[in-house]
Formats: C-alpha cells, sequence, structure tokens
C-alpha cells in the first residue's frame, strides 16, 4: 500500500458527496473495471448553468475514493466554465499529492467530470466551450456479463 | 489502543521469543567466525552445523545437502538458474506453473532471454497442476520441473509427490518452492521424489533474511557467491550465524509443535471461511476446499477493490492483503488469481487471510462481523454494484 497524505486518508475515510442524484442533470461513468478503477460522477446543474449539487460512486483504491470526493468538492457551487478548469493537477493539490503510481486516479477524476459534463450538453442539446468528447467513458451494459457464483 | 489482529502470516511472520532467544548470544558473546580455528569461531562452527542437522532432520535430507541462503526468492534463483546452466547440454527446456511465485516466474523468464524455453503449465479452478499435462509437457530436452509446493496466495498444495516420481521416471530435476509449505506440512525430500527445495526462515516464525536451499547430493549446480570455501563452496561470504541458528530453532519447534498446532490452524480457518461466506453476499473462496495451507483463508468480494478493503479493516485493526492491482503496484490483479480463471474485476476484490495457531475463535467472528460491514459500505459507494442492482431489478 501506498504512503497517503492526511488528506487522502480523511476523504478516503469520510468520503464528502457520496451517492447518486435522481434525474441527475448529466451522469459520466468512466474508467475501467479491468484495471480496477470505475468512477461515476452525478451532476445537477441549474438554469443559469451553476453545478447545485454534485455525487459520486466509485469502485476503486483508496486513491480513487479521495480524488473523487475532493473533485465533487471542487466542482460544488461553481459555474461549468469554472468546473471545466479544473484539472487533475488541482486534484492532486488539493489532496496534498498522491504517490506516483495513483497519478491516473487523479486523471479519472477529470474525465469523470468532464464525461458528466457531456452527458449533461448532450441533454440539453447544447455546446460546451472547450469540452471534448471524454475517451474512456464507458455505458451500462457494455460491461462484459459476469459469472454467478 | 485498539487491538492488532494480524493475519498477515503468509507475508511475514512474528519471530517467536524463544527464537530470538536462542539468536542473541551468537550477536555479542559467541560472535566468532566459524570459518576461524579458535575456539570462539568454533563455537560458531558447531551452531551452523546443529542448526544444519536439525533441517536436515525435519525433511529427511542429509546435512549436507542443506545450503544456507538469505531466504527463499535467493534459493529459487539459485535452484532454477544453476540447474539450467549445468544441464544446459542436455537441454534448455524448463516447466513451471503459471501460478509461481515471481522469484520463479521472473527468473524463468530471465532464462527465457537466454534461450531457454519454459513451458508454464496451466492450473485448475483450485489451482492445481495437471499431471496430465505435466508428463505431455516433458519432452527429451527438458531438464528442471519447478511445482511450487504450496501456493503463497490462495493456499492451494500442489500433488507434490506425485510431481516428483514423474520427475523422477523422466529422468527430469524436480525443484519445488516450499516457502510457504515448509512448518506447515510435513515434508520427505526422497519419498517425494524432491531434488531441490527452497524455504525461508520468516514465513515460520524464524528471523528475516535467512533462508535454504535443499540440494541433492550429487547434482552439479555452480556455486552461487564465488569466494570462499563456505557452505561446501557453493555459496561464499560468512555465514550469517545468527540467523542460521533462529531458523535452525524456528525449524526445530516448528516440526515438534506442526501436528497440534496445524489441526487448531485449520480447524480456525475452516470456522473463518465458513462465517465469512455466510455472512457476505456475492463471495466466493478461492482455492482448494481441503487441499490448502492450513491458516490460508482467500477471497473474493465481488464489486469492491482490495486496497480499500484493506485500508478499512487497518482502521478496524485487521491486517489481511490483497491480490488487487492496486496493491500489486500494475494494473494487472494477481496472476494467480487470473489463472484459476477469475475474471479481471472480480481478482480485484480479493482478500487474503493467513492465520497462525495464537488467532482465536473471538478474533474470527469480529473479522467477519468487520469484513461484512466494510463490504456493505464499499458497495454502497460501488457503481458496479449500484449497475448490478439496477440489472437485477429489472
Amino acid at each position: 500500500m501506498s504512503a497517503y497524505s492526511e488528506k487522502v486518508m480523511d476523504h478516503f475515510q469520510h468520503p464528502r458527496n457520496m451517492g447518486e442524484i435522481e434525474n441527475a442533470s448529466g451522469v459520466g461513468t468512466v474508467g475501467n473495471a479491468k484495471c480496477g478503477d470505475i468512477m461515476r460522477i452525478f451532476l445537477d446543474i441549474d438554469d443559469d448553468g451553476i453545478i447545485r449539487d454534485v455525487k459520486f460512486k466509485t469502485f476503486g483504491c483508496g486513491a480513487a475514493v479521495a480524488t473523487s470526493s475532493m473533485a465533487t468538492e471542487l466542482v460544488k457551487g461553481k459555474r461549468i466554465e469554472d468546473a471545466l478548469k479544473i484539472t487533475n493537477a488541482a486534484v492532486m493539490e488539493a489532496l496534498d499529492g498522491l504517490p506516483p503510481v495513483k497519478v491516473h486516479c487523479s486523471l479519472l477524476a477529470e474525465e469523470a467530470i468532464h464525461a458528466a459534463l457531456w452527458d449533461y450538453a448532450e441533454k440539453k442539446g447544447i455546446k460546451i466551450e472547450g469540452l471534448e468528447k471524454p475517451k474512456s467513458d464507458i455505458h451500462e451494459g457494455e460491461e462484459e456479463e459476469q459469472e454467478d457464483y | 489502543m485498539q487491538e492488532v489482529i494480524y493475519l498477515d502470516n503468509a507475508a511475514t511472520t512474528a519471530t517467536r521469543p524463544e527464537v530470538v532467544e536462542a539468536m542473541l548470544p551468537y550477536f555479542t558473546q559467541h560472535y566468532g567466525n566459524p570459518s576461524t580455528i579458535y575456539s570462539l569461531g568454533q563455537e560458531s562452527h558447531a551452531a551452523v552445523d546443529h542448526a544444519r542437522e536439525v533441517i536436515a532432520g525435519s525433511l529427511g535430507a542429509k546435512p549436507e545437502e542443506i545450503y544456507f541462503t538469505a531466504g527463499g526468492s535467493e534459493s529459487d534463483n539459485w535452484a532454477i538458474k544453476a540447474a539450467a546452466e549445468a544441464y544446459a547440454k542436455k537441454g534448455k527446456h524448463i516447466i513451471t506453473s503459471k501460478i509461481e511465485h515471481h522469484a520463479v516466474l521472473h527468473t524463468c523468464q530471465y532464462l527465457e532471454q537466454h534461450g531457454f524455453e519454459v513451458t508454464y503449465l496451466d492450473v485448475d479452478e483450485y489451482g492445481r497442476i495437471s499431471l496430465d499435462e505435466l508428463k505431455a509437457a516433458i519432452r527429451p530436452d527438458t531438464i528442471l520441473i519447478s511445482i511450487m509446493f504450496a501456493n503463497n496466495e490462495i493456499g492451494t498444495i500442489e500433488p507434490v509427490a506425485e510431481i516428483g516420481k514423474i520427475a523422477r521416471q523422466a529422468g527430469v530435476l524436480f525443484h519445488t518452492d516450499a516457502v510457504q509449505a515448509y512448518g506447515q506440512v510435513p515434508i520427505d525430500v526422497d519419498a517425494m521424489c524432491i531434488d531441490m527445495l527452497s524455504a525461508s526462515g520468516h514465513k515460520l516464525s524464524g528471523p528475516k533474511g535467512i533462508g535454504f536451499l535443499y540440494i541433492r547430493k550429487g547434482l552439479k549446480l555452480r556455486s552461487f557467491v564465488h569466494g570462499g570455501a563456505q557452505e561446501r563452496k557453493r555459496r561464499a561470504g560468512t555465514e550469517n550465524v545468527p540467523g542460521i541458528v533462529g531458523l535452525g530453532k524456528a525449524a526445530e519447534i516448528a516440526l515438534k509443535t506442526m501436528p497440534e498446532r496445524t489441526a487448531k490452524e485449520r480447524e480456525l480457518r475452516d470456522y473463518l471461511i465458513k462465517n465469512m461466506l455466510e455472512k457476505v453476499p456475492y463471495s466466493r473462496l478461492n482455492g482448494h476446499p481441503e487441499e490448502r495451507l492450513p491458516g490460508n483463508a482467500n477471497f473474493c468480494f465481488r464489486f469492491v477493490e482490495g486496497e480499500s478493503l484493506l485500508m478499512m479493516l487497518d482502521m478496524a485493526g485487521i491486517c489481511g492483503s490483497s491480490g488487487s492491482a492496486c496493491t500489486s503496484g500494475s494494473l494487472d490483479p494477481s496472476h494467480v488469481l487470473l489463472a484459476i480463471g477469475l475474471p479481471h474485476e472480480i481478482a480485484h476484490g480479493s482478500l487474503r487471510l493467513t492465520l497462525n495457531e495464537s488467532n482465536t475463535k473471538e478474533q474470527m467472528d469480529y473479522v467477519v462481523e468487520n469484513t461484512a460491514r466494510i463490504i456493505e459500505q464499499l458497495r454502497a459507494m460501488s457503481p458496479l454494484y449500484e449497475d448490478f442492482v439496477k440489472k437485477n431489478a429489472k
């Protein structure tokens, strides 16, 4: 196990904004169960383009949980264009750093936010300046069927 | 302070106080170099000889067939590389399995880069190799079979005596990595036709940094370390006398206490397994239900990831280990769990708990109760579980 900062441990032990939003404005799921990390972000965005609420669900290691939790804190209450500016580096910095092998977790958190915003834009039929289609977005049903025990 | 429940004895063990006590005089009192002729050195020499005799006796071997090393990984490296080099004229084919420890697998991969060919045998759902596949894999140029005695992750015990017989009949050397098995199950190198065997001190309540390689008399293996006459000129360097004394003491105790100790461990292990599978839904046992090491329990819990699970168990004072990618430092989960046929996403949610005789039923109850609670928490957080529940509701 890697050496985590106190902030990472705090967010792992007490994840902020964990859960689901029913009828969310946008939902993004990124990652891959094969590699051991999946993040799902739910956004509630009001008519003024402000992120009113955000929730997450994550399957992954301690760093994956902590970066998801921190990412939700950073985007909550922000305007869409400001939320877009939150990079993985910002998430890492807010957590007082991550061990090198865990940096990909922070990238995943950034991608999850982008994926949820993309979903929102598609639902609304709008284009968000500077937002590209997320690469690793996965959708329900795409996962391989698992054998039952 | 919270009591720590240590269930990672396959990683390492606490050194027994009796072992430490036996070692101590060899640091400050009997510190002489065993290669010297004065009595101070001869005391050290005698202590090393005694440890060698005890260990030889525990395997049905002769003292001169025991070579002290720095541990299991060194023993594996030595056995495989030296055998490959010594018998390269006969052939360059080696047979091993897909679930070996990396000390064996990476050594085989190294040899592949140097002109050797390696067959990696598959294992069944319990982690056992097929004897028919082994027989079929033997070729005229096969020089070595290296199959572990028992697996370090899932605890499955391989059919070693049968493998030894097949190897002997085919005239092929048989090495077994017994790092997890030595001191836990009876081993007889003659009855099991074992030609080389690796073991490590710190897995049997002995000190770290000491192990041995059993090499059957008559095998022409090259020296591992050149530069002195120690270990019959095969591994130079002043002996780790306190370590060797500690290993000898640990082996002596392990052998003496084996029947009673392992019976207790088996009972506790089965109690833990039964309760865990009952209390945690979507869980499974990895490894063979009966043919497994006395203290090993290995589970997979669907929809959760191993590192998160370990961190939360640690907060509850429980030490375990996992084969998830995050704990291995790579993107792939344990090669052993993949080899027994588990999909990646399930292999990421594994938990290995390895007990010893000092554990109690009350501790097992606490572990099951806390694991069940933590799994529930992690599943509430898991998008995989959310999808699974929604799919089932449809």
